[in-house]
């Protein structure tokens, strides 16, 4: 852990009151290859975290990440009180607000959140390096599992750390003692063989004033003491009392109310629309188009959106008019196979030679795999609230994305950045998809053309036609075994190639390796999904190695087991997991075990699910997940991460398709598009293993192997090897789910 | 005007009498804590209850609620005194994103007023109408079991850890 100071710039100032700032931004290298994409340009700065001691005690954690309800901003807050060795009471939150460069203060200025005026944090007595040290920052994103593993250990430990040293070095010349003569505690600097104690604010001006030291020493795990214990989370007691407020709990005086329809075919235009009949409406303020979609403005949501009904909109032709899923997956296939023939796909690893073992082979096991487009139905249908005053906009929204989605405002209404605010809200849920900043646009062009208020709620109709799509994917294996039933040769060929880069590869000894892909564009817009290609590479691999394992005549476990000798921490999660399920013991008829094991992240999970068949009627009764993210810094927060990774990826096994007919989407909402609900949910299990290596995220790495677990456990359960999903693909399932 | 009583407190709402309770609980009473999901009676993330039957706000017009009492999230605890189902949603660290949890705590009520001593599988039939995108269904039959057993609500979470300090 002692890499990230090359990384990282960290400073201090003194804000009024004599209360301490210490800030640490993080510059990205090309050591974290898989964060890069999420950087606009050279020279940004992706996380940056500050931390405030005040006068009165008060630590104040203020990081970027806004809370979808994964408790990040709880272990965020862990982490850093661990760390500066505060008390755990006296640690509070604040989400940094979507401003540039968050400390170009002249932007900042006027800006207030959770009643606090942000230039109060960031006073004119703060130097100005660290102004310098996030300048640009232009992404402030919640996803990849970022928060813990970025945020959390570049930022709010170092910043922690960083404090704590400054405080006690202020401290030893008020005192005048050595340093390693005191320690920090509970909030207070302590003279480990002396008398004298006293809370950290009294020396929190004097730190001020200190140079940081570049890189302060973090704790040793066996130091730990708010750190991997389950704390509470913060956010939780307004979620029982309906006082959170999301962003479709947004009200502004004189708001009006919205709801918008875009086109059924990804790419069509509108034509003309006959709003006449929706005008002569109770309560419709207007009808507008906004670019390609048309929006109805009236006093309710519920006005607006009959009234939606009654507009008769003429959509343009495209060239996708008569697109379907079928023919897409013919697309690929054919596509695949032109590649193929003529080597012209792109390598995306190679090892050894695969395709050379595989032509002089006897035997090739050759399998398909497909999965479908999936919509991510946040409980929140999409909403934002905006309002124009002269030039300038104000939006209220929840997004993963807040400096992102500002700055897509400000470039679609041609307005300077300098001219928007964002007021940023708890997300009822995100998924990936309040990352894009579609909604918001859509809003402030609203405001703007009615001149009033508008909070614009997509019904969930829209939501689901017009999400950004978990692709659907194609994946064409081919192995060979050697005598003892091992893999000699692996080659993947698939299509659709995003991040993260290794989601596709599997971690088992292969000598010989050969991935490749094949780009076949559809007219889809693609999205991130819960683990991203983690979700549809995870089923591909975990499906192809338990069918080699029986192939081999071998027990899956056993079979994967034997090809990690060379990666013991894989092993363990493996062996803990078939343990904890008692792998050994067999189930009755009609009963089956399926075994995954994905990393993803930073995580890895193996996950064991027990499935009943019976009747045609299919059962998810168990499921086993050990999960070694480095080291779980809530572990309660973890578990229930797991928890909803797993019913997130049943979901899209069980049920999860959109399917395309004549260009558009089929499905509508929840009776189409179901989601995994109680009576069908199995019971949760979940161990974890802190081996200490470099600390993972939690919020993806549980999805992308439940659903191999499943399939596998239906194989072993009935004999039914299932390649495509969802399961209700298949007679076993479709006389129950 | 269509007067109700919604939380006990008599109100006069001057809307189309077909307008869902949803859209009047939130628009004109500035009651938000009840969700819109889907609109049409598939998540649960509206429910109320209606004379303390739980019922889907999002395709129950105004009308119907003349002469009911209106009960919604805003109403359940008694002053500071959270009612036990909330209580045992905290203790049991229940909510991820929390957008559901109005609609789960109203179901999860109406409930336990109905059947104290639910068998696990009445709870499963009858949370069944709501959905959850965060999969805190385990959570949710943990915190309803707890209260209906009656013992105080003990929060066991996963602490005890195998640590192998690499
Ligand atoms: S919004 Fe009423 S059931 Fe979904
Ligand atoms: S807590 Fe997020 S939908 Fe239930």
């Amino acid at each position: 852990m002692g890499k990230w100071t090359r990384r990282a710039f960290i400073t201090t100032g003194v804000l009024g009151g004599g209360a301490l700032l210490v800030g640490v931004g993080l510059r990205l290298g090309n050591r974290n290859s898989e964060l890069a994409p999420l950087v606009a340009a050279e020279g940004e700065h992706l996380v940056n975290a500050w931390v405030k001691i005040g006068a009165d005690n008060q630590v104040v954690a203020i990081v970027p990440h806004s809370e979808m309800g994964q408790g990040a901003q709880t272990v965020l807050a862990q982490m850093l009180a661990d760390e500066l060795d505060a008390r755990w009471e006296d640690v509070s939150f604040l989400e940094a607000p979507a401003e540039d460069a968050y400390a170009n203060w002249t932007l900042a200025k006027g800006y207030a959140l959770a009643g606090m005026k942000v230039p109060a944090v960031l006073e004119d007595s703060v130097n100005g390096l660290m102004f310098q040290a996030s300048k640009a920052m232009k992404m402030q994103i919640t996803g990849g599992s970022l928060s813990v593993r970025a945020t959390g250990v570049y930022g709010m430990r170092v910043a922690g750390a960083a404090a704590r040293e400054l405080l006690i070095e202020a401290a030893a010349s008020t005192w005048q003692v050595s340093p390693a003569k005191l320690t920090a505690r509970d909030g207070r600097i302590i003279e480990i063989d002396g008398e004298r104690s006293a809370p950290f604010a009294e020396f929190a001006a004097a730190a001020g004033r200190l140079t940081p030291n570049p890189s302060p020493t973090l704790k040793h795990p066996d130091e730990f003491r708010i750190m991997g214990r389950s704390t509470p989370r913060l956010d939780i007691p307004a979620k029982v009392n309906g006082t959170t407020q999301f962003g479709i709990d947004a009200s502004v005086e004189g708001m009006q109310y919205a709801t918008i329809q875009a086109p059924p075919v990804f790419g069509a235009s509108m034509v003309s629309f006959d709003a006449r009949r929706a005008k002569a409406m109770q309560g419709v303020v207007d009808v507008v188009q906004i670019d390609d979609a048309v929006a109805v403005v009236a006093n309710s949501y519920w006005n607006a959106s009959r009234a939606m009904r009654e507009v008769d909109i003429t959509w343009s032709h495209t060239d996708h008019d008569s697109s379907s899923s079928q023919g897409y997956f013919n697309q690929f296939a054919a596509d695949m196979q032109r590649d193929r023939a003529q080597g012209s796909s792109t390598v995306d690893i190679e090892k050894g030679d695969a395709g050379n073992v595989i032509a002089n082979a006897e035997k090739v096991i050759s399998r398909s795999y497909q999965v479908p487009w999936l919509a991510h139905t946040c409980m929140e249908p999409m909403n934002a609230l905006a309002q124009f005053n002269g030039d300038s906009c104000e939006v209220w929204t929840g997004t993963q994305n807040p400096l992102g989605t500002k700055h897509a405002i400000a470039a679609a209404l041609e307005v300077d950045v300098t001219q928007v605010t964002l007021h940023q809200h708890q997300m009822g849920g995100g998924f990936g998809r309040r990352a894009k900043p579609d909604t918001a646009i859509q809003a402030a062009k609203l405001a703007r053309a009615v001149g009033k208020p508008v909070k614009l709620i997509w019904s969930r109709e829209e939501d689901v036609q017009h999400d950004h799509y978990r692709p659907a994917v194609r994946s064409e294996f081919r192995a060979v075994l050697d005598e003892a039933g091992k893999p000699l040769a692996w080659e993947n060929q698939f299509v659709e190639k995003h991040e993260p880069a290794e989601a596709p590869y599997v971690p088992y000894a292969v000598p010989n390796q050969y991935v490749h892909y094949t780009d076949s564009p559809t007219h889809v817009p693609f999205g991130a999904w819960r683990s991203v290609d983690h979700s549809q590479h995870g089923f591909f691999t975990e499906s192809f190695i338990d069918e080699l394992a029986y192939e081999a005549g071998a027990d899956p476990y056993a079979y994967r087991r034997e090809l990690l000798a060379h990666l013991p921490r894989h092993r363990a999660v493996l062996d803990k997991a078939a343990a904890a399920a008692n792998w050994d013991t067999p189930l009755g008829e009609g009963r089956g075990r399926g075994i995954s094991l994905q990393e993803s992240f930073g995580t890895l999970v193996a996950q064991v699910v027990e499935v009943t068949l019976a009747d045609g009627d299919l059962s998810v009764d168990r499921v086993v997940v050990v999960v070694d993210p480095g080291f779980a810094v809530s572990p309660d927060g973890l578990t229930a991460q797991m928890e909803s990774g797993v019913v997130y990826g049943l979901t899209a096994a069980l049920y999860g398709e959109i399917s395309i007919e004549n260009g558009a989407v089929a499905q509508s909402n929840f009776h189409d598009y179901n989601a995994l609900r109680m009576d069908r949910s199995p019971v949760i299990e979940t161990h974890i293993i802190n081996s200490m290596e470099h600390w993972g995220g939690a919020g993806e790495p549980g999805t992308p192997g439940i659903a191999p677990a499943l399939t596998n456990a239906i194989y072993a359960a009935r004999g039914v090897r299932i390649r495509e999903l969802p399961i209700t693909k298949y007679e076993l399932g479709s006389a129950s789910v | 005007m269509i007067e109700l009583t919604v939380n006990n407190r008599p109100v006069a709402l001057d809307v189309d009498p077909q307008m869902p309770l949803l859209w009047a609980l939130r628009e004109n009473l500035a009651l938000t804590g009840t969700k819109f999901g889907c609109g049409i009676a598939q998540c649960g993330a509206c429910t109320i209850h209606l004379d303390g039957a739980p019922v889907r706000a999002c395709v129950t017009p105004v009308a119907s609620a003349v002469g009911k009492q209106v009960t919604t999230i805003e109403g359940l605890a008694e002053g500071d005194q959270l009612h036990p189902v909330q209580q045992a949603w905290i203790d049991y660290q229940v909510p991820q994103c929390g957008y559901c949890q109005s609609g789960q705590i109203m179901s999860a009520t109406a409930l336990l007023a109905s059947n104290p001593q639910p068998a696990d599988d009445d709870i499963r039939a009858a949370m069944a109408g709501n959905i959850c995108r965060c999969g805190m269904y385990s959570r949710i039959h943990k915190a309803i079991r707890a209260v209906a057993d009656g013992g105080v609500a003990v929060w066991e979470p996963a602490d005890e850890q195998e640590v192998r300090h690499g």
